[in-house]
């Protein structure tokens, strides 16, 4: 995510790939944090649903001792140790480092090519001129510079108590890799298990994507992405990761991030309701989806989709219209799960309370203290 | 591409890392006339590997424990010179359970997902459950009886010949286009999960439809039903084909038939059987 | 309403030649000639001429010609003929305009920029009359090695287990046509032809008679279309291949309409749904949403046939054709059929025939060159198809790195076809794209047989010929041997994209 280019010519846009994919996501509601082994054994129960192209981890709860940190997860690639030292100028001139590490790894996993991935977590150090910005929108720009400008270097993450984890493979080897279900605990755990018909080999490339603590999983592919894509680059959003989960990532970062519009709209902007609904609701809520539609009809996402989005205290699980892609909601006590298929939350949770499928559009909001998950549960089967 | 001198190649999801049969056959019992397979772990492959073993064996009866999510349950028993065998599935099947079933007969005790049932030739299917989408997807023959709801395009482009005429029962409601593009057969829909007065959840009923029928009971808007379909008054023969499924339905899940035949039902028909016979200029 | 449309054709009729023996007026499923007793003369009624030019061949006295009439309205390079026709068409009927056959339009056509080597000197050319040439084929997936072990008499013998490959005796394979879009006769002649030359035919999506089975099976790849009809257990089983059908070149994203008035008691048999019903197959497979759906698939198949056959995917040429034939394969797919935008149809509408899709060559290259980027290209073979013409299409296909190609139109040509443009109508004076028995009683399968293996005799031919011309004398060594093709009067970018040099580069 965040790697902003401008191009003079459509022609040299490079093609986005499709990918298709299963996703699984689980939140504790009361905040504890949990290990990894729901999420791994989960995703690792769908192995059919991805190609060992792509696999990765976003974990929310991470990092409590650094909660207050901006946490950069960034992968050197080639082990390019050139690319890291200039990061690491970078980030002594525009941050305050306050402790870096190499995120451990397992030798003993053979994955494919693996990079350097190093995590440092860091407070912004801001010139006079900065001084009007926000720390958020600082440090998007800062790792929108090292992702355009650093070559090798690429930023996962960079979230407060926040990372994600991924790379070039299935995801439980991601897992066992990075030793996830070892050495980490979170309260939101999601997963994405990739299946692309393009880009095999680059870790970069694989989910979630995220902007600080933003992230997001994505199956399908997304029909109307040149038509979103114009519309973000009017905002600045330059899309160049060849993937339409990048549009769908800059949406979210616009609509929920910067426009604060609330989670339960942006969805119905994602996935509008058919025209001839929206004609048989009340004049106010005609009013209302009717404005929506005509403002925000160049981010309508159009073509198959099941989404993923998460950042603090939140998981959305969200479908395209028409529900062209899976999805199924899960329950039990504190702990609510989203997943591509209902056997893999069976997998993990045998006495799982609750399971229910959400309508095309519907999102299932999973929210910390609050039971606003079970909105979706009188509209779904 | 990465740039490097190295290439990713392929790697099979589905056909990786398989044990061979013999190796397989620790995860089952196989007697004279019954088969216990423990599926835990166990691929796609395997478990179907398994099956066509245990039905290779001369079974009539296969249990397998400890399913969660293996795909086409079922697929792989056709054997056109063999007694048709049960198969009964502890709990979660995977997706396109008994896809192209050949006459054997599936009971599920939990939920189904995705494509149950999706081609089926003959045979029959029973969950205690609920399905996922496009359930008895251009079903050909056969009997699939579901105990609670199903998702989008249930009983899609289901069709029957002379005979030959599929039926599907749900005892719940379902999600958007239920029998889309229907071309023959009897689609049950009985609502029995929804509260007295609700609708059905679907929308776009029978849209492109253009054969078979559809009972429902409960009730719908004009709205939830697609251009192609037409509500029609139920005739003594309607009512006689309901009943028989009624009641068999109840018999696999242990309802009472004449509560539930208290109806009120509809009757979903066809406005015509060539609905874009006039779209074109020739 | 009346209509304001033109005749599309001129009939003329030389009076003193004409006997009077009323074999136009039989033949004309349009009923363009009439004969009238009293005046003892017959007349034409031109609107209804088809141009396909039945009337024009069987005349015993050379007494008839057709012609297109072209420039009826005031010249316009903009607003043709054709344009004006259509509107007056819409406007008649508001219905969708539609077409039969392939792509008319003036598209480049790749294959007549593509020119093919020789051997001169450095190498010798080869006299495939008199020496061997080897065309024979196998479709399906190769492994990435092989395992050799050596027993008790030090002979070496084959490990490793090897995936479902079919053997084609010359790379030319019968694209699909479904019995219901041609006719029965159509249909066999097709399937006979396949067998007698050890190739395949392709059912298309509207299933194998029964009947068929057992002795046609052995060379039907059959179809697994979004209508799913006459899909069953044995039907799968008794073939060759099964074929995923994803997409047309004629109509990519479309799905297919035939209708009830062709589905007569046979084709609703092979079928499987009662008499007279429209068979509409709908656009996508709608157990396929995305790329893992159609994996799910793929191995839905693969389990209902005991992984003991190939299955072929087959897409029509769009824009991303490349990465999705790479998930194609990966999605476990052991065979890719490219389908260009000048592939056939027995109907679609004319807007989408006509402007969806890309050319099959760029279409083949750019799947070609990604599967080796990928380093996947041995994981399936590659069937082309959309406007092969002629022998050397074939092998410049080949040379581009299709394993074989598909022959639709082509075989329909040879069996009688004139490319009339007019199958939606079921009216084909030929009796291949009908079902009115007293049309399809006019090809004979004997005749149509001959002519088809003809056909395939003497592209078979042609095609050792050039092999011969440049040194070759097995197929695969030209297999995406794109070397031996030189590009003349392309532009840059279209030199890249068919990865070929400039004549004389």
């Amino acid at each position: 995510m965040l790697v902003q280019k401008y191009f003079p010519s459509e022609r040299m846009v490079p093609e986005k790939d499709m990918d298709a994919c299963g996703l699984f996501g689980v939140m504790n509601i009361s905040g504890r944090r949990f290990g990894g082994e729901m999420a791994i054994n989960a995703i690792k129960n769908m192995k059919v649903r991805g190609s060992g192209l792509g696999g990765g981890f976003a974990i929310y709860g991470l990092y409590p001792e650094y909660k207050d940190y901006y946490a950069l997860h960034i992968m050197f690639q080639n082990q390019n140790l050139r690319a890291k030292h200039e990061v690491e100028a970078f980030l002594k001139e525009h941050f305050y480092v306050v402790y870096d590490e190499e995120i451990p790894t397992n030798p003993e996993i053979n994955v494919f090519f693996p990079p350097i991935v190093w995590r440092y977590f860091v407070a912004p150090q801001k010139k006079s001129e900065d001084q009007t910005v926000t720390d958020d929108e600082y440090v998007v720009n800062k790792v929108m510079y090292l992702n355009t400008c650093v070559e090798d270097a690429y930023v996962f993450s960079s979230g407060k108590d926040v990372g994600v984890f991924k790379g070039v493979g299935f995801p439980e080897e991601i897992a066992d890799y990075f030793m996830l279900d070892k050495l980490y605990q979170g309260y939101i755990w999601t997963v994405h298990s990739r299946f692309p018909t393009n880009t095999p080999g680059w870790w970069g490339g694989a989910h979630p994507f995220n902007i600080l603590d933003w992230t997001v999983v994505h199956n399908g592919e997304i029909s109307s992405y040149g038509t979103n894509r114009r519309y973000l680059e009017m905002f600045n959003y330059y899309c160049t990761l060849h993937t339409d989960t990048e549009v769908l990532a800059y949406a979210v970062d616009l609509l929920l991030r910067r426009q604060k519009l609330p989670i339960e709209l942006v969805a119905r902007i994602f996935a509008p309701p058919m025209w001839e609904t929206i004609e048989r609701m009340d004049k106010d809520q005609r009013e209302l989806y009717t404005a929506l539609r005509m403002t925000y009809a160049p981010l309508l996402m159009n073509g198959p989709f099941t989404v993923i989005i998460a950042h603090h205290n939140e998981m959305v699980g969200l479908t395209d219209r028409i529900r062209l892609r899976p999805i199924t909601a899960g329950a039990k006590g504190d702990l609510v799960f989203l997943s591509s298929e209902e056997a893999s939350i069976r997998a993990v949770c045998p006495d799982l309370e609750l399971a229910w499928t959400p309508p095309g559009g519907e999102p299932v909001v999973v929210r910390l203290h609050s039971r606003d998950h079970l909105l979706s549960l009188n509209k779904s089967i | 591409m990465n740039g490097l001198n190295v290439k990713f190649g392929m790697r099979d999801n589905f056909l990786d890392g398989l044990m061979p049969v013999s190796k397989l056959l620790e995860y089952a019992d196989i007697n004279e006339t019954k088969a216990v397979i423990d599926a835990r772990g166990l691929k796609h492959k395997e478990l179907n590997d398994l099956l066509r073993e245990s039905l290779q064996h001369g079974v009539s009866r296969i249990v397998i424990n400890n399913v969660f999510g293996q795909r086409y349950i079922g697929t792989r028993l056709y054997d056109p010179g063999r007694e048709k065998v049960t198969i009964e599935i502890n709990n979660f099947p995977g997706n396109d359970l008994g896809a192209f079933l050949n006459g054997h007969r599936i009971i599920v005790h939990g939920n189904a997902q995705d494509g149950v049932g999706n081609t089926m030739d003959a045979g029959e299917i029973i969950v205690h459950g609920r399905a996922g989408d496009v359930a008895a997807m251009s079903m050909r023959g056969g009997r699939i009886f579901i105990r609670d709801n199903v998702g989008y395009r249930a009983a899609i482009h289901m069709k029957e010949y002379r005979d030959k005429v599929p039926v599907l029962v749900i005892g719940g409601t379902a999600q958007d286009f239920l029998g889309e593009y229907m071309a023959g057969g009897i689609l049950i829909l009985l609502g029995l999960t929804l509260q007295e007065n609700d609708l059905h959840r679907a929308n776009y009923i029978g849209t492109g439809m253009h054969g078979g029928v559809i009972y429902l009971r409960g009730h719908v808007e004009q709205h939830q039903l697609g251009r192609e379909v037409g509500i029609r008054p139920l005739d003594e023969k309607d009512k006689e084909i309901i009943r028989n499924y009624v009641v068999e339905y109840c018999r696999h899940f242990d309802a009472n038939p004449e509560e539930i035949l208290q109806g009120p039902f509809i009757k979903l028909l066809p406005v015509s059987k060539r609905p874009y016979g006039k779209i074109y200029a020739y | 309403m009346y209509s304001y449309l033109l005749p599309e054709f001129t009939v003329k009729r030389l009076e003193d030649r004409c006997i009077r023996c009323r074999v136009c007026e039989r033949q004309c499923a349009n009923q363009v000639h009439e004969y009238d007793g009293e005046l003892d003369r017959l007349f034409t009624t031109e609107e209804a001429c088809v141009g396909c030019q039945r009337c024009v061949v069987l005349c015993p006295t050379n007494a008839l010609h057709v012609q297109p009439r072209t420039a009826d309205y005031r010249p316009n390079c903009s607003w043709t003929r054709d344009k004006l026709q259509n509107l007056k068409k819409q406007a008649e009927t508001g219905g969708v305009v539609l077409t039969g056959s392939g792509n008319d339009r003036p598209y480049r056509i790749y294959w007549d920029h593509l020119v093919l080597n020789a051997s001169q000197v450095t190498n010798p050319s080869i006299d495939p009359l008199r020496e061997p040439m080897e065309l024979k084929t196998f479709l399906g997936k190769k492994p990435d090695t092989l395992q050799v072990t050596y027993d008790n008499d030090g002979l070496p013998r084959l490990e490793s287990g090897l995936h479902p490959n079919v053997p084609i005796s010359t790379p030319l394979v019968f694209s699909a046509m479904s019995l219901g879009a041609i006719s029965y006769p159509a249909y066999k002649s097709l399937a006979t032809a396949a067998r007698e030359f050890g190739t395949l035919f392709n059912t298309g999506e509207g299933g194998l008679p029964a009947h068929m089975r057992e002795e046609f099976g052995v060379s039907a790849i059959v179809q697994c279309a979004s209508g799913r009809f006459g899909v069953d257990p044995e039907y799968l089983n008794s073939a060759r291949i099964i074929e995923i059908k994803i997409g047309q070149g004629a109509k990519p994203g479309i799905g297919g309409h035939l209708p009830g008035e062709k589905v007569s008691a046979d084709i609703a048999r092979t079928r499987m749904i009662p008499q007279g019903t429209d068979a509409l197959s709908p656009a996508p497979q709608h157990d396929i949403y995305s790329i893992e759906d159609l994996s799910m698939l793929i191995y839905a198949l693969k389990e209902t046939t005991n992984y003991e056959k190939p299955v072929s995917v087959k897409i029509a040429a769009v824009h991303n054709v490349a990465a999705i034939a790479s998930g194609i394969v990966r999605a476990g797919a052991d065979i890719v059929a490219i389908d260009g935008i000048r592939g056939g149809t027995g109907a679609a509408p004319l807007a989408t025939r006509d402007n969806v899709g890309i050319p099959m060559e760029l279409a083949l290259a750019a799947v070609d060159k990604r599967l080796r980027d990928e380093g996947i290209r041995h994981k399936c073979s590659i069937l082309a198809a959309g406007g092969i013409r002629c022998s050397t299409d074939a092998i410049k296909a080949i040379a581009l790195g299709a394993d074989a190609v598909y022959i639709g139109t082509a075989a329909l040509v040879a069996m009688g076809c004139t490319l009339c443009h007019k199958c939606y109508t079921g009216k084909c004076n030929w009796g291949i794209c009908t079902q009115n028995p007293y049309l399809t009683k006019r090809l004979n399968p004997e005749i149509a047989t001959r002519k088809l293996v003809n056909l395939l005799k003497s592209w078979s031919h042609e095609i050792q010929e050039l092999l011969g011309g440049m040194g070759i004398n097995a197929i695969e060594s030209l297999r995406g041997n794109r070397d031996h093709l030189r590009g003349v009067g392309l532009e840059a970018w279209e030199l890249d994209v068919l990865g070929v040099k400039g004549a004389g580069e």
